[in-house]
């Protein structure tokens, strides 16, 4: 089972829900916890789990490399190349592997058989063992951009046997639908200002293509409006749960201490929480 | 000799664009003869590759000199495994660039 924890807007909470959300169930639920941070540009699921030594594997893309010996300046790779990762001038084919999306349309089709592909590092992906949990953390190296490979890489790891909770990455772009391809259910965690309702419209506005079941859960749920509660009453969403803004959650997340330590009895709301998700799954 | 100016529209009194890559414009304009044409510059939207497509548009062209206000680092590369000579800093009209070069 696959549970991703997703939003629109940033900043809204989400590691913070995935972290507690997959602690809360260690032990309650006949199957091993699994948190994966698909959020490779910044993932910091692993700051909030104590876990003893992580493996690292590195994430590697093909990328083309042109024996200029054999290439005779033909131009048919930059021609079908549709991300324009290679130039032929009339003296020499340059790859640009920062816009090379691996696609391997080059090497197949160059007529000199010039072209070969090498491995590129564009990340990796970490496994740690905590108490009772298993972390998969995948991180993008700097300078990169291509997110969606270590998300792939992380997705790998996913294991049907175990409940899967996914922290994605905010909004709504590729890395994003990469992540929540093949989940079970959403939790879109938002907030209830202008901000939090526009982004989470848009998260929302996605699930329903890729027709993943969804609910919400309102963080810093006393601030702002009830603009939030408003459009998901409005549209039939189930608001999951209702998370207060208050110093002692901050104070803890800004040492990496779990909300659910804190605040105990958030175990069991998130525990209600997960047991009203598997009530809505077919 | 050719040379070619990144500017912003199809004549000689355009403004130099001050970016080469995406300029909306490329005025290809021949020394000895004193004649140009324009190209409009299919990259200005695309995603990504838009300074590198721009060189080999204008190496198909013949051009030995390209004149705009900067150049990208993907187009400089590019420009530097090409016979095209890079002038950059240049800004004013196109008459003004050409004078440049044939003063």
């Amino acid at each position: 089972m696959i549970v991703s924890i997703a939003s629109g807007k940033g900043g809204t909470g989400k590691t913070m829900v995935a972290v507690s959300f997959a602690l809360s169930l260690i032990g309650v639920v006949p199957k091993e916890i699994q948190l994966l941070d698909c959020d490779v540009e910044e993932p910091n699921a692993r700051l909030f789990i104590q876990s003893l030594d992580a493996q690292k594997k590195t994430v590697t893309v093909p990328v083309p490399v042109i024996d200029a010996s054999l290439c005779n300046l033909c131009g048919r790779c930059a021609e079908v190349c549709v991300y324009n990762a290679i130039a032929v001038t009339q003296k020499k084919a340059l790859v640009f592997p920062e816009l090379c999306k691996s696609c391997g349309a080059c090497s197949y089709l160059c007529p000199q058989k010039a072209i070969t592909e090498k491995e590129k590092k564009v990340g990796f992906v970490e496994e740690a063992k905590g108490s009772g949990i298993a972390l998969v953390s995948g991180k993008l190296e700097i300078g990169e951009i291509d997110a969606v490979s270590v998300i792939k890489a992380v997705k790998k790891r996913v294991d049907p046997q175990k409940i899967n909770v996914i922290d994605s990455p905010p909004g709504t772009s590729c890395p994003v639908l990469e992540t929540l391809q093949e989940s079970d259910f959403c939790i879109l965690v938002t907030e209830p200002t202008p901000f939090g309702l526009n982004d989470l419209k848009l998260a929302v506005e996605t699930l329903r293509k890729l027709q993943i079941p969804f609910g919400v859960i309102i963080n810093r749920c006393d601030l702002g409006s009830d603009c939030v509660e408003a459009y998901c009453e409005q549209e039939s969403i189930s608001v999951l749960l209702k998370i207060p803004f208050k110093r002692e959650i901050a104070n803890a997340y800004s040492r990496g201490i779990p909300f659910v330590e804190v605040a105990p009895e958030y175990r069991k709301r998130f525990q209600t929480v997960f047991q009203n998700i598997v009530k809505e799954l077919p | 000799m050719k040379i070619a100016i990144a500017a912003q529209g199809d004549h000689l009194d355009a403004e130099v664009d001050s970016h080469f890559g995406r300029c909306a414009f490329f005025i290809i304009y021949d020394t000895e003869t004193k004649a140009f044409k324009a190209i409009k510059n299919p990259n200005v939207t695309a995603q990504s590759g838009a300074g590198i497509n721009s060189v080999t548009l204008i190496e198909r062209e013949g051009v030995k000199k390209i004149l705009a206000g900067n150049f990208g680092p993907k187009a400089e590369r590019t420009l530097s495994s090409s016979d095209i000579e890079i002038v950059r800093d240049v800004a004013g009209t196109v008459k003004d660039a050409i004078q440049l070069v044939t003063k």
